[in-house]
């Protein structure tokens, strides 16, 4: 009996399903985007995916490792407010990046930028790069000769 | 023999690097506010008791002050309380104090409960003039001198430490002022 049911329900609903899926995906991808986001009335595409890049790359100073994207603290809102407000004023990217700096120091970017002391943090990873190599080399060089 | 040692060298320098950084993981937290040796920027903020007064940043100049950053929603705020009504009694200088993202009513209700440990009032509902100040959480207090200058900055509700270091840095600033 139970079977029945579900075996019928499931056939009429097959075609309703492959119809629904692609909704239903968008409104999934929809919803992770526009989690935290008040509903501003961008001027225009572009106006929206700068908001979007920004807003994804500034650092929500109360939170742990969130982005002003991801977070619903207050503060935020009121910074995501800042840059909409800002992006209505037809001011760069790099004016708005400034204006959060002014603000709230380096720590607000999450990709901190290139100076005297950041250039460990930079140039790190290159140089660990290099010790390798040359460590590699002279081990391999070693080897040969020994053989 | 020394050449099996190297690894185990390489060992105890990454132990002492990482132990390094775990006791500045604490300090990494606080945003270090680029805005200290910075001018005040510029407001224009209502009162507590009186909505309608308006308070800009040249009616503070003249002289040095200490500006607190609170909220009745800030349970922190009720901690460092006892310290800045001490504040308030004790330091040479004005305790301004700067009621942050709060409902009037909820302000003036935590008063009346707590005690008006404040000399004078602005409030900032909209929050704008806090981010132009780099606040990114109540309580927070800045040292401001009499030129309109942010000379220093501390995040986090006060304690004994915190408050004499205050005491120190407010007594410092009006000596400034005096001289």
């Amino acid at each position: 009996m139970k079977r029945g049911v579900q075996g019928s329900g499931f056939r009429v609903q097959g075609w309703l399903r492959v119809a629904l899926a692609p909704l239903l995906a968008f409104w999934l991808a929809a919803g992770a985007v526009a989690s935290a986001i008040e509903p501003y009335e961008f001027e225009s595409e572009l106006q929206r995916q700068r908001f979007k890049a920004l807003a994804e790359e500034l650092r929500c100073t109360v939170c742990q490792n969130q982005s002003l994207a991801d977070s619903d603290a207050p503060l935020a809102q009121d910074l995501r407010g800042e840059v909409f407000r800002m992006l209505q004023d037809n001011r760069s990217d790099q004016e708005i990046r400034n204006f959060m700096v002014e603000r709230y120091g380096d720590y607000v970017l999450y990709r901190p930028p290139l100076a005297a002391h950041t250039l460990l943090l930079w140039g790190g990873p290159i140089v660990l790069l290099l010790i390798g190599l040359v460590a590699a080399v002279i081990v391999i060089r070693k080897r040969r000769s020994a053989l | 023999m020394i050449r099996m040692l190297i690894p185990l060298g390489v060992f105890l320098a990454l132990l002492g690097l990482l132990i390094a950084g775990l006791k500045t993981s604490e300090e990494r937290k606080l945003v270090q506010s680029p805005l200290i040796g910075k001018p005040l920027p510029q407001f224009s903020l209502p009162g507590l008791y009186d909505a309608n007064s308006v308070t800009g940043r040249t009616d503070l100049l003249g002289e040095p002050f200490i500006l607190n950053v609170w909220g009745s929603w800030c349970w922190a705020c009720r901690v460092e309380h006892p310290f800045v009504e001490r504040l308030g009694r004790e330091a040479p200088i004005e305790l301004v104090g700067f009621n942050w993202k709060d409902e009037r009513e909820d302000a003036l209700a935590w008063i009346d409960q707590f005690g008006d440990a404040w000399d004078r009032h602005l409030v900032d509902y909209e929050g704008k003039v806090a981010i132009d100040l780099g606040v990114y959480g109540a309580p927070e207090t800045f040292l401001v001198d009499h030129e309109g200058i942010i000379r220093h900055k501390h995040i986090g509700p006060i304690d004994a430490n915190v408050f004499q270091d205050l005491m120190r840095r407010a007594m410092q600033l009006k000596a400034e002022t005096e001289s």
